[in-house]
């Protein structure tokens, strides 16, 4: 059997290596005990050191271009695809840059990719969702190289530290050569002191229930920050422009699974359902009994949310 | 400036689907089939472009069983001008639906590809940027705002710190978001109008792409159940179980 030698993609913006990376680090060692990373950007240095520290990696493949700097897809592509030979996994994580990035990659190769695996049972056989996560398909790939995106809550992350890796610098040509086709123009990124939804130990989610975006700002927001919590909202809440895309919890936003949920005014559609099934332990705070949230939440609280939720804010700050 | 259309028919959004008593896969005998919700989107944004004058024809297409027509009928009805089925029974994987969407971008000479960014069955969100790459041109995924000026498209994405907005070289994919638009009512007049509209059938041989499935289901499983816990009478009981209890707090 050949060897398994894998390729990780780290997530960062240039400055700091994402905490995803480490989920996808964690699947990656399951199978194969060679884990190199690839930290491909522009001015990368202190990236590059964060990924070497991770523990199991054997090599950091860093990579800096100005073509790279914003994480475009063809040139970030060609510079993966550059490498991909030298390995039979190729894994990211299931960001929204993973997803951008990998399909591209698994074309070129002429293989299948196997999206949001949440187990790996061998190195050809995973685990991932299908249907909302209403099912769970185990699928077998026959390719040579298995392009792989890792869901982070399916994983726990490999740990941060205690790794020491080597650092090799590659030329970023590969990348360079595909830069013309597509620029970036600008970024609007909500600027928060939050902890990061997908990495956030509690969230605090709110929903059409509110009625309003002032209305989550006064009463979602305070609770959040009580319990030092991340944002979150339901897709019917994003849609009615309470709160920016990047809060959508769901299906087809982000994937969260932290030590505590904690759902407001969210009537709990199946698409909200699959985005925070998997969170540790669930509250639900909503005035309707029979809204399908309860049936996964752990306590339920049937209330009015605007005089229950500054209570319970108050009752922990 | 033509513009091709991929549409996915899949098990509408609001079936609960169940996994068959076999583990081979889940049952879509008797439910209802729909097109896949991010593809209706990429639909409505083409007739909108169309109406702006930024296109001239929007070809749709759907790769699947004789059935898909229904689904490229609803396209059409929305306000695409014609349909193409690549009819297969196979088990179409993003790869090859790529390759068959690639076949015919090459053949229309479509400026544009637009596309759901992912299917609500499969959930693989794989095949727009497969086509990119196969293309060799540039992509733009999780659209939200899509502008057509000079040659470029300049398309606003939902990304995970918010919004980021990049300039593509025509020609170029683009993978819908749920917030890029919201799809008209298909009205009566133009349900009748689509029955009018050209249907190609063509089959996947004829365009010379290989299909074969790299994936192999081995078993489809319901997910592990999450019981519902306890009802708590008020927020200071609430607060005693978060830290007695689950100790979360």
């Amino acid at each position: 059997m050949a060897a398994l030698i894998s390729l990780v993609i780290a997530e960062h913006d240039n400055q700091s290596l994402k905490a995803a990376t480490l989920n996808a680090v964690a699947a990656a060692l399951q199978i194969s005990s060679e884990v190199d990373i690839l930290v491909a950007g522009n001015g990368t240095d202190a990236v590059a050191q964060a990924a070497s520290q991770i523990a199991g990696v054997r090599k950091v493949i860093q990579v800096d271009s100005p073509a790279l700097a914003d994480q475009l897809a063809e040139p970030l592509a060609a510079q993966i695809l550059s490498i991909a030979k030298n390995y039979s996994h190729i894994w990211a994580p299931a960001t929204a840059n993973g997803k951008n990035v990998l399909p591209r990659v698994a074309a070129k190769l002429d293989v299948a990719q196997l999206s949001d695996i949440t187990r790996v049972v061998s190195p050809d056989t995973f685990e991932r969702p299908i249907y909302a996560g209403n099912a769970i398909a185990t699928v077998q790939s026959a390719d040579s190289i298995k392009v792989i995106t890792v869901r982070t809550t399916g994983f726990d992350p490999a740990p941060a530290t205690g790794g020491s890796a080597t650092i090799e610098k590659q030329s970023g040509d590969a990348a360079a050569s595909n830069a013309s086709s597509s620029s970036f123009v600008g970024r609007e990124l909500t600027k928060s002191d939050r902890p990061e939804l997908t990495a956030a130990k509690i969230i605090v989610s709110g929903g059409r229930g509110l009625g309003s975006g002032e209305k989550y700002q006064e009463v979602v927001v305070p609770l959040a920050d009580a319990l030092g919590a991340a944002l979150g909202a339901s897709r019917a809440a994003v849609d009615a422009g309470y709160v920016p895309n990047d809060y959508q919890v769901g299906q087809t936003g982000k994937i969260v699974a932290p030590q505590l949920y904690v759902a407001v005014g969210i009537s709990g559609a199946i698409q909200h359902l699959a985005g925070m099934k998997d969170s540790k332990v669930i509250v639900a705070i909503n005035k309707d009994p029979e809204a399908p949230i309860f049936s996964v939440a752990d306590y339920g609280l049937v209330a009015d949310l605007f005089t229950a939720v500054p209570e319970l804010t108050k009752a922990l700050s | 400036m033509k513009i091709l259309v991929a549409v996915k028919r899949v098990v509408d959004y609001n079936v609960k689907v169940r996994v068959k008593s076999d583990n081979s896969g889940v049952d879509i005998a008797n439910v209802k089939m729909s097109m896949n919700p991010f593809d209706e989107i990429a639909v409505e944004e083409a007739v909108r472009l169309k109406e702006a004058g930024m296109v001239t024809e929007i070809i749709v297409v759907s790769a699947g069983p004789t059935q898909c027509q229904e689904t490229l009928r609803t396209a059409l009805a929305i306000g695409a001008d014609r349909a193409i089925l690549v009819e297969s029974d196979a088990d179409l994987q993003p790869l090859a639906v790529a390759k068959i969407l690639k076949a015919l971008t090459d053949k229309e000479q479509a400026q544009m590809v637009i596309l759901g960014k992912q299917a609500i069955d499969d959930d693989s969100n794989q095949t727009g940027q497969m086509l990119a790459a196969l293309l060799d041109i540039p992509q733009a995924t999780f659209a939200s705002k899509v502008v057509i000026a000079d040659g470029k498209a300049t398309v606003t994405r939902e990304v995970d710190g918010g919004l980021e907005t990049i300039a593509l070289t025509l020609p170029a994919v683009i993978t819908t978001d749920l917030r890029l638009n919201e799809p008209r009512y298909v009205t009566l007049p133009n349900i009748m109008k689509a029955k009018k509209k050209t249907l190609e059938v063509v089959k996947p041989e004829e365009l010379g792409v290989d299909i074969a499935p790299r994936l192999k289901t081995l078993k489809v499983e319901e997910p592990p159940k999450r019981t519902a816990g306890v009802m708590v009478a008020d927020v200071a009981a609430l607060v005693e179980k978060l830290k007695n209890e689950a100790k979360v707090i």
